[in-house]
Protein backbone atom coordinates (compact mmCIF):
# COMPACT_ATOMS: atom_id res chain seq x y z
CA UNK A 1 0.00 0.00 0.00
CA UNK A 2 1.26 3.27 -0.63
CA UNK A 3 1.73 6.50 2.09
CA UNK A 4 -1.17 8.13 0.51
CA UNK A 5 -3.55 5.57 1.38
CA UNK A 6 -1.88 4.84 4.82
CA UNK A 7 -2.14 8.43 5.47
CA UNK A 8 -6.06 8.30 3.73
CA UNK A 9 -6.87 5.46 6.41
CA UNK A 10 -5.36 6.95 9.23
CA UNK A 11 -8.01 10.31 8.48
CA UNK A 12 -10.52 7.55 7.81
CA UNK A 13 -10.21 6.18 10.87
CA UNK A 14 -10.58 9.43 12.98
CA UNK A 15 -12.95 10.29 10.83
CA UNK A 16 -14.92 7.16 11.72
CA UNK A 17 -14.34 7.08 15.42
CA UNK A 18 -16.04 11.34 15.16
CA UNK A 19 -19.22 10.18 13.19
CA UNK A 20 -19.61 7.02 15.46
CA UNK A 21 -19.17 9.06 18.84
CA UNK A 22 -21.18 12.52 17.44
CA UNK A 23 -23.83 10.11 15.93
CA UNK A 24 -24.27 7.98 19.23
CA UNK A 25 -24.37 11.26 21.69
CA UNK A 26 -26.91 13.05 19.05
CA UNK A 27 -28.96 9.44 18.46
CA UNK A 28 -29.31 8.87 22.84
CA UNK A 29 -29.86 13.10 23.25
CA UNK A 30 -33.08 11.88 21.28
CA UNK A 31 -33.65 8.45 21.31
CA UNK A 32 -33.09 7.80 25.49
CA UNK A 33 -36.17 10.26 26.26
CA UNK A 34 -38.03 8.62 23.17
CA UNK A 35 -37.22 5.60 24.71
CA UNK A 36 -38.62 6.17 28.10
CA UNK A 37 -42.10 7.64 26.39
CA UNK A 38 -42.51 4.56 24.16
CA UNK A 39 -41.95 2.42 27.89
CA UNK A 40 -43.90 4.90 30.28
CA UNK A 41 -46.88 5.25 28.03
CA UNK A 42 -47.61 1.35 27.26
CA UNK A 43 -49.99 -0.42 28.99
CA UNK A 44 -50.12 -0.87 32.62
CA UNK A 45 -47.42 1.29 33.05
CA UNK A 46 -46.85 4.69 34.87
CA UNK A 47 -47.66 6.88 32.43
CA UNK A 48 -49.84 4.79 30.46
CA UNK A 49 -51.38 6.69 27.38
CA UNK A 50 -52.61 4.35 24.57
CA UNK A 51 -52.75 6.92 21.78
CA UNK A 52 -49.15 8.70 22.14
CA UNK A 53 -48.17 5.34 22.58
CA UNK A 54 -49.45 3.86 19.40
CA UNK A 55 -48.16 7.40 17.70
CA UNK A 56 -44.86 7.40 19.12
CA UNK A 57 -44.45 3.60 18.44
CA UNK A 58 -45.85 4.41 14.75
CA UNK A 59 -43.00 6.75 13.96
CA UNK A 60 -40.77 4.29 15.87
CA UNK A 61 -41.54 1.41 13.45
CA UNK A 62 -41.47 3.57 10.16
CA UNK A 63 -38.32 4.77 11.34
CA UNK A 64 -36.68 1.42 11.83
CA UNK A 65 -38.21 -0.17 8.64
CA UNK A 66 -36.62 2.12 6.39
CA UNK A 67 -33.36 0.87 4.80
CA UNK A 68 -30.31 2.93 5.93
CA UNK A 69 -29.22 3.62 2.20
CA UNK A 70 -32.86 5.10 1.31
CA UNK A 71 -32.60 7.03 4.86
CA UNK A 72 -29.64 8.17 3.36
CA UNK A 73 -30.66 9.25 0.38
CA UNK A 74 -34.22 10.52 1.63
CA UNK A 75 -32.44 12.87 4.04
CA UNK A 76 -30.09 14.56 1.43
CA UNK A 77 -32.16 17.95 1.44
CA UNK A 78 -32.43 17.92 5.17
CA UNK A 79 -28.62 17.61 6.05
CA UNK A 80 -28.38 20.37 3.44
CA UNK A 81 -30.45 22.17 5.41
CA UNK A 82 -29.01 21.25 8.92
CA UNK A 83 -25.37 21.62 7.99
CA UNK A 84 -25.33 23.42 5.10
CA UNK A 85 -23.80 20.53 2.39
CA UNK A 86 -24.49 16.84 1.75
CA UNK A 87 -21.22 15.34 1.26
CA UNK A 88 -18.60 14.86 4.25
CA UNK A 89 -18.05 13.77 7.50
CA UNK A 90 -19.92 16.54 9.35
CA UNK A 91 -22.95 15.81 6.72
CA UNK A 92 -23.04 12.56 7.49
CA UNK A 93 -23.50 13.02 11.31
CA UNK A 94 -27.23 13.91 10.69
CA UNK A 95 -28.84 10.95 8.95
CA UNK A 96 -26.50 8.56 11.14
CA UNK A 97 -28.28 10.67 13.96
CA UNK A 98 -31.83 10.23 12.54
CA UNK A 99 -31.23 6.88 11.86
CA UNK A 100 -30.12 5.16 14.83
CA UNK A 101 -33.02 7.15 17.15
CA UNK A 102 -35.57 4.06 16.47
CA UNK A 103 -32.98 1.66 17.40
CA UNK A 104 -32.11 3.51 20.69
CA UNK A 105 -35.55 4.35 21.67
CA UNK A 106 -36.36 0.47 20.95
CA UNK A 107 -33.56 -0.56 22.91
CA UNK A 108 -34.01 2.07 25.60
CA UNK A 109 -37.69 0.94 26.03
CA UNK A 110 -36.43 -3.15 26.25
CA UNK A 111 -34.04 -2.35 29.09
CA UNK A 112 -36.89 -0.37 30.90
CA UNK A 113 -39.30 -2.97 30.66
CA UNK A 114 -36.91 -5.21 32.31
CA UNK A 115 -37.38 -3.25 35.72
CA UNK A 116 -39.49 -5.54 38.01
CA UNK A 117 -43.11 -4.35 38.49
CA UNK A 118 -42.53 -4.71 42.22
CA UNK A 119 -40.26 -1.86 42.68
CA UNK A 120 -41.83 0.62 40.57
CA UNK A 121 -44.80 -0.61 43.24
CA UNK A 122 -42.84 0.47 46.05
CA UNK A 123 -41.91 3.26 44.47
CA UNK A 124 -45.21 4.72 43.98
CA UNK A 125 -46.39 3.36 47.47
CA UNK A 126 -44.08 5.68 49.15
CA UNK A 127 -45.55 8.47 47.56
CA UNK A 128 -43.37 9.40 44.82
CA UNK A 129 -44.58 11.28 41.49
CA UNK A 130 -44.68 9.57 38.17
CA UNK A 131 -41.14 11.47 37.21
CA UNK A 132 -39.99 10.86 40.24
CA UNK A 133 -40.39 7.14 39.90
CA UNK A 134 -38.80 7.09 36.41
CA UNK A 135 -35.79 9.02 37.59
CA UNK A 136 -34.54 7.64 40.78
CA UNK A 137 -36.48 4.07 40.70
CA UNK A 138 -36.32 3.06 37.13
CA UNK A 139 -33.29 4.49 35.50
CA UNK A 140 -31.20 3.72 37.87
CA UNK A 141 -32.91 -0.29 38.28
CA UNK A 142 -32.40 -0.47 34.30
CA UNK A 143 -28.54 0.89 34.09
CA UNK A 144 -26.91 -1.92 33.56
CA UNK A 145 -29.05 -2.79 30.46
CA UNK A 146 -29.10 0.25 29.52
CA UNK A 147 -25.01 0.64 29.19
CA UNK A 148 -25.52 -3.08 27.08
CA UNK A 149 -27.77 -1.86 24.54
CA UNK A 150 -25.54 1.85 23.99
CA UNK A 151 -22.59 -0.90 23.10
CA UNK A 152 -24.47 -2.80 20.93
CA UNK A 153 -26.44 0.75 19.65
CA UNK A 154 -22.83 2.39 18.88
CA UNK A 155 -21.41 -0.55 17.41
CA UNK A 156 -24.73 -0.13 14.99
CA UNK A 157 -23.95 3.19 14.35
CA UNK A 158 -20.28 2.09 13.07
CA UNK A 159 -21.58 0.10 11.03
CA UNK A 160 -24.11 2.37 9.35
CA UNK A 161 -21.02 5.18 9.53
CA UNK A 162 -19.15 2.84 6.42
CA UNK A 163 -22.52 3.02 4.86
CA UNK A 164 -22.40 6.94 4.43
CA UNK A 165 -19.56 6.35 2.49
CA UNK A 166 -21.89 5.61 -0.46
CA UNK A 167 -23.65 9.28 -0.74
CA UNK A 168 -19.87 11.19 -0.51
CA UNK A 169 -19.52 10.49 3.94
CA UNK A 170 -16.20 10.32 4.64
CA UNK A 171 -14.49 7.32 7.28
CA UNK A 172 -13.30 4.25 6.61
CA UNK A 173 -16.66 3.44 4.59
CA UNK A 174 -15.68 5.59 1.82
CA UNK A 175 -11.82 4.12 1.77
CA UNK A 176 -13.05 0.62 1.53
CA UNK A 177 -15.76 1.67 -1.18
CA UNK A 178 -13.69 3.91 -3.08
CA UNK A 179 -9.96 1.97 -3.46
CA UNK A 180 -11.04 -1.25 -2.35
CA UNK A 181 -14.36 -1.78 -4.14
CA UNK A 182 -14.31 0.70 -7.52
CA UNK A 183 -10.22 0.37 -7.65
CA UNK A 184 -10.10 -3.52 -6.66
CA UNK A 185 -7.31 -3.05 -4.20
CA UNK A 186 -8.17 -6.07 -2.14
CA UNK A 187 -5.74 -5.07 0.23
CA UNK A 188 -7.09 -1.86 1.10
CA UNK A 189 -10.60 -3.36 1.30
CA UNK A 190 -9.61 -5.59 3.69
CA UNK A 191 -7.48 -3.65 5.69
CA UNK A 192 -10.54 -1.14 6.09
CA UNK A 193 -12.71 -4.60 6.53
CA UNK A 194 -10.35 -5.60 9.69
CA UNK A 195 -10.12 -2.24 11.34
CA UNK A 196 -13.91 -2.15 11.85
CA UNK A 197 -14.40 -5.55 12.76
CA UNK A 198 -11.53 -4.38 15.53
CA UNK A 199 -13.35 -1.55 16.66
CA UNK A 200 -16.92 -3.28 16.83
CA UNK A 201 -14.88 -5.40 18.95
CA UNK A 202 -13.54 -2.85 21.36
CA UNK A 203 -16.68 -0.95 21.70
CA UNK A 204 -18.54 -4.29 22.41
CA UNK A 205 -15.94 -5.41 24.85
CA UNK A 206 -15.64 -1.98 26.72
CA UNK A 207 -19.50 -1.75 26.66
CA UNK A 208 -20.02 -5.23 28.09
CA UNK A 209 -16.64 -4.65 30.86
CA UNK A 210 -18.80 -1.17 32.18
CA UNK A 211 -22.27 -2.75 32.60
CA UNK A 212 -20.76 -6.10 34.46
CA UNK A 213 -18.47 -3.63 36.70
CA UNK A 214 -21.64 -2.12 37.10
CA UNK A 215 -24.45 -4.06 38.13
CA UNK A 216 -24.66 -4.75 42.00
CA UNK B 1 -59.66 4.70 69.61
CA UNK B 2 -59.52 6.43 65.87
CA UNK B 3 -60.08 3.74 62.80
CA UNK B 4 -57.28 4.15 60.80
CA UNK B 5 -58.82 2.39 57.83
CA UNK B 6 -62.67 2.37 57.40
CA UNK B 7 -64.01 0.08 54.78
CA UNK B 8 -67.12 0.45 53.51
CA UNK B 9 -68.88 -2.49 51.18
CA UNK B 10 -65.54 -2.37 49.09
CA UNK B 11 -65.62 -4.25 45.62
CA UNK B 12 -63.45 -4.89 43.04
CA UNK B 13 -63.97 -5.95 39.27
CA UNK B 14 -61.88 -7.07 36.90
CA UNK B 15 -62.21 -6.44 33.09
CA UNK B 16 -60.30 -8.88 31.19
CA UNK B 17 -61.00 -9.51 27.22
CA UNK B 18 -65.06 -8.94 27.89
CA UNK B 19 -64.89 -11.04 30.91
CA UNK B 20 -65.61 -9.75 34.47
CA UNK B 21 -63.86 -10.96 37.45
CA UNK B 22 -64.64 -10.44 41.14
CA UNK B 23 -62.04 -9.95 43.27
CA UNK B 24 -63.59 -8.19 45.96
CA UNK B 25 -67.38 -8.79 46.73
CA UNK B 26 -68.30 -6.16 49.59
CA UNK B 27 -65.97 -6.12 51.86
CA UNK B 28 -66.92 -3.92 55.61
CA UNK B 29 -64.05 -3.40 58.15
CA UNK B 30 -62.63 -1.31 60.45
CA UNK B 31 -58.74 -0.88 61.35
CA UNK B 32 -57.81 0.52 64.67
CA UNK B 33 -55.17 2.45 66.10
CA UNK B 34 -52.14 0.45 67.03
CA UNK B 35 -53.66 -2.83 66.26
CA UNK B 36 -51.86 -5.26 63.92
CA UNK B 37 -54.18 -6.60 61.82
CA UNK B 38 -53.84 -9.63 60.19
CA UNK B 39 -55.98 -10.70 56.58
CA UNK B 40 -55.76 -14.08 56.03
CA UNK B 41 -57.07 -16.30 52.99
CA UNK B 42 -56.06 -18.71 50.72
CA UNK B 43 -54.18 -17.46 47.32
CA UNK B 44 -56.37 -15.64 45.37
CA UNK B 45 -58.99 -15.12 48.07
CA UNK B 46 -58.69 -11.15 47.19
CA UNK B 47 -56.26 -10.04 50.06
CA UNK B 48 -53.52 -8.87 47.88
CA UNK B 49 -56.35 -6.48 45.96
CA UNK B 50 -57.52 -5.77 49.50
CA UNK B 51 -54.30 -4.59 50.94
CA UNK B 52 -53.91 -2.74 47.65
CA UNK B 53 -56.64 -0.75 47.85
CA UNK B 54 -55.67 0.72 51.37
CA UNK B 55 -53.24 2.44 49.66
CA UNK B 56 -55.03 3.51 46.47
CA UNK B 57 -52.67 1.04 44.39
CA UNK B 58 -56.15 -0.46 43.21
CA UNK B 59 -58.73 1.99 42.96
CA UNK B 60 -61.75 -0.10 44.23
CA UNK B 61 -65.21 -0.60 41.82
CA UNK B 62 -67.62 0.39 44.14
CA UNK B 63 -67.63 1.00 47.81
CA UNK B 64 -65.69 3.42 50.06
CA UNK B 65 -62.05 3.44 51.56
CA UNK B 66 -61.16 5.73 53.78
CA UNK B 67 -58.11 6.73 55.62
CA UNK B 68 -58.66 8.78 59.25
CA UNK B 69 -62.08 9.43 57.17
CA UNK B 70 -60.81 11.03 54.08
CA UNK B 71 -62.37 8.94 51.65
CA UNK B 72 -59.08 7.64 49.18
CA UNK B 73 -61.11 8.10 46.16
CA UNK B 74 -61.73 11.90 46.48
CA UNK B 75 -58.14 12.65 46.66
CA UNK B 76 -56.24 14.09 43.89
CA UNK B 77 -52.77 12.61 42.80
CA UNK B 78 -50.54 15.21 44.12
CA UNK B 79 -52.79 14.79 47.85
CA UNK B 80 -53.02 10.95 47.25
CA UNK B 81 -49.11 11.18 47.22
CA UNK B 82 -49.02 12.86 50.49
CA UNK B 83 -51.43 10.65 52.43
CA UNK B 84 -49.16 7.42 50.63
CA UNK B 85 -46.33 8.81 52.45
CA UNK B 86 -48.29 8.11 55.81
CA UNK B 87 -49.13 4.74 54.68
CA UNK B 88 -46.02 2.37 54.33
CA UNK B 89 -45.71 -0.92 52.62
CA UNK B 90 -43.83 -3.51 53.06
CA UNK B 91 -43.44 -6.72 50.15
CA UNK B 92 -42.77 -10.24 49.78
CA UNK B 93 -39.80 -9.92 47.52
CA UNK B 94 -38.58 -7.24 49.00
CA UNK B 95 -38.67 -4.62 46.40
CA UNK B 96 -35.10 -3.19 47.67
CA UNK B 97 -33.24 -1.10 44.44
CA UNK B 98 -30.79 -3.71 43.42
CA UNK B 99 -28.28 -0.79 41.95
CA UNK B 100 -28.48 1.15 45.43
CA UNK B 101 -26.86 0.33 48.46
CA UNK B 102 -29.18 -0.06 51.75
CA UNK B 103 -28.37 3.55 52.73
CA UNK B 104 -29.62 4.70 49.63
CA UNK B 105 -32.64 2.44 49.63
CA UNK B 106 -33.83 3.69 53.27
CA UNK B 107 -33.30 7.24 52.28
CA UNK B 108 -36.05 7.08 49.37
CA UNK B 109 -38.87 7.99 51.16
CA UNK B 110 -37.17 10.33 52.61
CA UNK B 111 -36.14 12.42 49.64
CA UNK B 112 -39.38 12.15 48.21
CA UNK B 113 -40.86 13.48 51.31
CA UNK B 114 -38.62 16.60 50.20
CA UNK B 115 -36.05 15.71 53.86
CA UNK B 116 -32.37 16.38 52.29
CA UNK B 117 -28.76 16.24 53.99
CA UNK B 118 -27.66 15.32 56.99
CA UNK B 119 -31.17 14.87 58.74
CA UNK B 120 -32.08 12.44 55.76
CA UNK B 121 -28.84 10.52 56.51
CA UNK B 122 -29.19 11.08 60.25
CA UNK B 123 -32.85 9.17 59.84
CA UNK B 124 -32.09 6.45 57.96
CA UNK B 125 -29.29 5.68 60.32
CA UNK B 126 -31.64 5.57 63.34
CA UNK B 127 -33.82 3.33 61.07
CA UNK B 128 -31.22 1.09 60.69
CA UNK B 129 -30.26 0.65 64.17
CA UNK B 130 -34.16 -0.58 65.15
CA UNK B 131 -33.64 -3.08 62.28
CA UNK B 132 -30.56 -3.94 63.71
CA UNK B 133 -28.23 -3.25 60.16
CA UNK B 134 -26.39 -0.18 60.52
CA UNK B 135 -22.98 -2.06 60.13
CA UNK B 136 -24.70 -2.71 56.60
CA UNK B 137 -25.47 0.26 55.76
CA UNK B 138 -22.69 0.14 52.50
CA UNK B 139 -23.72 -2.88 51.23
CA UNK B 140 -25.96 -3.73 48.13
CA UNK B 141 -28.91 -5.79 48.62
CA UNK B 142 -27.83 -8.81 46.51
CA UNK B 143 -24.92 -9.24 49.30
CA UNK B 144 -28.04 -9.80 52.36
CA UNK B 145 -29.88 -12.77 53.38
CA UNK B 146 -33.43 -12.70 52.67
CA UNK B 147 -34.21 -12.10 56.05
CA UNK B 148 -31.90 -9.07 55.93
CA UNK B 149 -33.40 -7.60 52.83
CA UNK B 150 -37.14 -7.35 54.44
CA UNK B 151 -35.03 -5.68 57.47
CA UNK B 152 -33.54 -3.11 55.49
CA UNK B 153 -37.44 -2.72 53.62
CA UNK B 154 -39.00 -2.04 57.09
CA UNK B 155 -36.35 0.69 57.79
CA UNK B 156 -37.35 2.48 54.75
CA UNK B 157 -40.51 1.36 55.55
CA UNK B 158 -40.30 3.43 58.68
CA UNK B 159 -38.11 5.79 57.55
CA UNK B 160 -40.76 8.35 56.83
CA UNK B 161 -42.34 8.29 60.08
CA UNK B 162 -45.75 6.26 58.54
CA UNK B 163 -48.74 6.54 60.25
CA UNK B 164 -49.63 2.61 59.60
CA UNK B 165 -47.18 -0.08 57.74
CA UNK B 166 -48.81 -2.57 55.39
CA UNK B 167 -47.02 -6.26 54.75
CA UNK B 168 -47.99 -8.16 51.59
CA UNK B 169 -47.07 -11.40 52.49
CA UNK B 170 -43.99 -10.16 53.82
CA UNK B 171 -42.82 -13.50 55.74
CA UNK B 172 -43.65 -15.84 52.93
CA UNK B 173 -40.50 -15.76 50.95
CA UNK B 174 -38.79 -16.32 54.09
CA UNK B 175 -37.88 -19.42 56.12
CA UNK B 176 -39.73 -19.95 59.55
CA UNK B 177 -36.45 -18.87 61.84
CA UNK B 178 -36.16 -15.91 59.72
CA UNK B 179 -40.22 -15.44 59.65
CA UNK B 180 -39.91 -15.45 63.18
CA UNK B 181 -37.19 -12.85 63.83
CA UNK B 182 -39.27 -10.45 60.98
CA UNK B 183 -42.38 -11.35 63.11
CA UNK B 184 -40.58 -10.43 66.69
CA UNK B 185 -39.59 -6.83 64.93
CA UNK B 186 -43.09 -6.22 63.60
CA UNK B 187 -44.30 -6.80 67.05
CA UNK B 188 -41.79 -4.35 68.95
CA UNK B 189 -42.05 -1.80 66.36
CA UNK B 190 -46.06 -1.91 66.81
CA UNK B 191 -44.91 -1.53 70.59
CA UNK B 192 -42.17 0.73 71.07
CA UNK B 193 -43.77 3.20 67.98
CA UNK B 194 -47.47 2.62 68.43
CA UNK B 195 -47.22 1.91 64.87
CA UNK B 196 -50.83 0.09 63.33
CA UNK B 197 -49.77 -2.68 61.44
CA UNK B 198 -51.71 -4.56 58.37
CA UNK B 199 -50.48 -7.86 57.70
CA UNK B 200 -51.80 -10.06 54.73
CA UNK B 201 -50.87 -13.70 54.68
CA UNK B 202 -52.02 -17.04 53.68
CA UNK B 203 -50.16 -18.85 57.00
CA UNK B 204 -52.12 -18.99 60.25
CA UNK B 205 -49.09 -19.10 62.41
CA UNK B 206 -48.27 -15.80 61.35
CA UNK B 207 -51.96 -14.41 62.94
CA UNK B 208 -51.34 -16.32 65.75
CA UNK B 209 -47.88 -15.18 66.39
CA UNK B 210 -48.60 -11.45 66.43
CA UNK B 211 -52.05 -10.27 65.03
CA UNK B 212 -54.43 -8.67 67.46
CA UNK B 213 -57.46 -8.76 65.44
CA UNK B 214 -58.17 -11.00 62.09
CA UNK B 215 -60.52 -10.96 59.12
CA UNK B 216 -60.95 -14.09 57.16
CA UNK B 217 -61.33 -13.51 53.14
CA UNK B 218 -62.75 -16.02 51.12
CA UNK B 219 -63.29 -15.90 47.68
CA UNK B 220 -63.48 -11.70 47.77
CA UNK B 221 -66.17 -12.29 51.03
CA UNK B 222 -65.39 -11.47 54.66
CA UNK B 223 -66.33 -15.08 56.06
CA UNK B 224 -65.28 -13.83 59.72
CA UNK B 225 -64.09 -11.07 61.52
CA UNK B 226 -62.80 -10.34 65.16
CA UNK B 227 -60.32 -10.43 67.88
CA UNK B 228 -57.85 -13.84 67.25
CA UNK B 229 -58.48 -15.60 70.50
CA UNK B 230 -61.84 -15.61 70.16
CA UNK B 231 -61.85 -16.70 66.03
CA UNK B 232 -59.26 -19.42 67.58
CA UNK B 233 -61.35 -20.42 69.95
CA UNK B 234 -64.66 -20.62 68.43
CA UNK B 235 -64.60 -20.09 64.45
CA UNK B 236 -67.81 -19.68 63.01
CA UNK B 237 -67.61 -19.83 59.23
CA UNK B 238 -66.49 -22.65 56.95
CA UNK B 239 -63.39 -20.64 56.12
CA UNK B 240 -62.18 -20.06 59.08
CA UNK B 241 -62.67 -23.72 60.70
CA UNK B 242 -60.74 -24.79 57.70
CA UNK B 243 -57.66 -22.67 58.56
CA UNK B 244 -57.80 -22.89 62.03
CA UNK B 245 -58.38 -26.69 62.79
CA UNK B 246 -55.93 -28.87 61.21
CA UNK B 247 -57.09 -30.33 57.42
CA UNK B 248 -55.84 -34.28 58.60
CA UNK B 249 -58.13 -36.70 58.29
CA UNK B 250 -59.39 -38.51 61.55
CA UNK B 251 -59.22 -42.05 62.68
CA UNK B 252 -61.91 -43.03 64.36
CA UNK B 253 -62.24 -46.97 65.45
CA UNK B 254 -65.64 -46.84 63.88
CA UNK B 255 -66.40 -44.69 60.49
CA UNK B 256 -69.89 -43.78 62.04
CA UNK B 257 -68.96 -42.77 65.47
CA UNK B 258 -69.82 -39.36 66.98
CA UNK B 259 -66.49 -36.81 66.69
CA UNK B 260 -66.29 -33.66 68.80
CA UNK B 261 -63.82 -30.82 69.22
CA UNK B 262 -63.29 -29.62 72.51
CA UNK B 263 -61.26 -26.02 72.42
CA UNK B 264 -59.97 -24.93 75.59
CA UNK B 265 -57.43 -21.70 76.15
CA UNK B 266 -55.70 -19.98 79.24
CA UNK B 267 -55.94 -22.12 82.36
CA UNK B 268 -57.89 -24.44 81.18
CA UNK B 269 -54.77 -25.86 78.71
CA UNK B 270 -53.14 -26.61 81.71
CA UNK B 271 -55.68 -28.60 83.27
CA UNK B 272 -55.52 -32.51 82.86
CA UNK B 273 -59.25 -32.33 81.95
CA UNK B 274 -59.14 -35.55 80.07
CA UNK B 275 -57.81 -37.72 83.55
CA UNK B 276 -60.14 -35.57 85.17
CA UNK B 277 -62.95 -36.85 82.90
CA UNK B 278 -61.90 -40.29 83.37
CA UNK B 279 -61.48 -39.88 87.23
CA UNK B 280 -64.87 -38.22 88.33
CA UNK B 281 -67.54 -39.60 85.03
CA UNK B 282 -65.53 -43.03 84.71
CA UNK B 283 -66.32 -42.76 80.83
CA UNK B 284 -63.42 -43.48 78.32
CA UNK B 285 -63.10 -41.37 74.83
CA UNK B 286 -60.79 -41.65 72.10
CA UNK B 287 -58.47 -38.88 71.56
CA UNK B 288 -58.02 -38.83 68.03
CA UNK B 289 -56.03 -35.46 67.32
CA UNK B 290 -54.71 -32.70 69.79
CA UNK B 291 -53.07 -29.54 69.72
CA UNK B 292 -51.64 -26.85 71.70
CA UNK B 293 -50.24 -23.82 70.97
CA UNK B 294 -49.76 -19.83 71.91
CA UNK B 295 -52.10 -17.21 70.65
CA UNK B 296 -50.92 -13.66 71.62
CA UNK B 297 -49.10 -15.28 74.75
CA UNK B 298 -52.13 -17.38 75.87
CA UNK B 299 -52.31 -21.34 75.57
CA UNK B 300 -54.62 -22.14 73.06
CA UNK B 301 -55.98 -25.82 72.42
CA UNK B 302 -58.35 -28.59 70.37
CA UNK B 303 -59.06 -32.05 70.78
CA UNK B 304 -60.51 -34.01 68.29
CA UNK B 305 -62.53 -37.12 70.33
CA UNK B 306 -64.51 -40.02 69.48
CA UNK B 307 -67.02 -40.69 71.83
CA UNK B 308 -67.99 -43.81 73.08
CA UNK B 309 -71.54 -45.58 71.04
CA UNK B 310 -74.22 -44.71 74.36
CA UNK B 311 -76.23 -41.34 73.43
CA UNK B 312 -76.33 -41.53 78.06
CA UNK B 313 -72.30 -41.72 78.10
CA UNK B 314 -72.03 -39.20 75.37
CA UNK B 315 -74.37 -36.72 77.08
CA UNK B 316 -72.19 -37.33 80.18
CA UNK B 317 -68.95 -36.23 79.08
CA UNK B 318 -70.23 -33.59 76.61
CA UNK B 319 -71.99 -32.33 80.75
CA UNK B 320 -68.63 -32.65 82.26
CA UNK B 321 -66.91 -30.58 79.71
CA UNK B 322 -69.67 -28.11 79.54
CA UNK B 323 -69.31 -27.46 83.33
CA UNK B 324 -65.54 -27.31 83.23
CA UNK B 325 -66.28 -24.08 80.63
CA UNK B 326 -64.67 -25.75 77.17
CA UNK B 327 -66.64 -24.94 74.17
CA UNK B 328 -67.55 -28.09 72.26
CA UNK B 329 -68.82 -28.25 68.93
CA UNK B 330 -69.60 -31.53 66.97
CA UNK B 331 -66.86 -32.15 63.82
CA UNK B 332 -69.05 -32.86 60.66
CA UNK B 333 -67.38 -35.52 58.07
Amino acid sequence: MSDYIIEAIRTGILETLAMTFFSSIFAYLFGLPLGILLYATSKGKILENTPVNFVLGLIVNIGRSLPFLILLVLLIPFTRFVVGSSIGTTASIVPLTIGAIPIVARMVESSLSEVQPGIIEAAVSMGASPIYVIIHFILPEATPSLLLGAAINIATILGYSAMAGVIGGGGLGAIALQYGYYRYQKDVLWTTVTILVIMVMLIQGVGNKIAVKVRK
Amino acid sequence: MAAVFSLDNVTKVYRNDGKEFSALKGISLDIEEGEIFGIIGMSGAGKSTLVRTLNRLEDVSSGKVSFYDQDLAQLKAPELRKVRRQIAMIFQSFNLLGQRTVLSNVLQPLRIAGIKGREAKEKALEMLEVVGLEDKKNQFPSRLSGGQRQRVAIARALASNPKVLLCDEATSALDPKMTGEILDLLKEINKTRKLTIVIITHEMSVIEKICDKVAIIDEGNLAETGEVKEVFRSPKSAAAKKLVFPSNPYDPSKPESRLIRVAFDGLAASRPFIAELVEKTGRKVNILSANTKSVGGIGYGQMVLELPESKADQDVIINFFTESGLSISEVVR
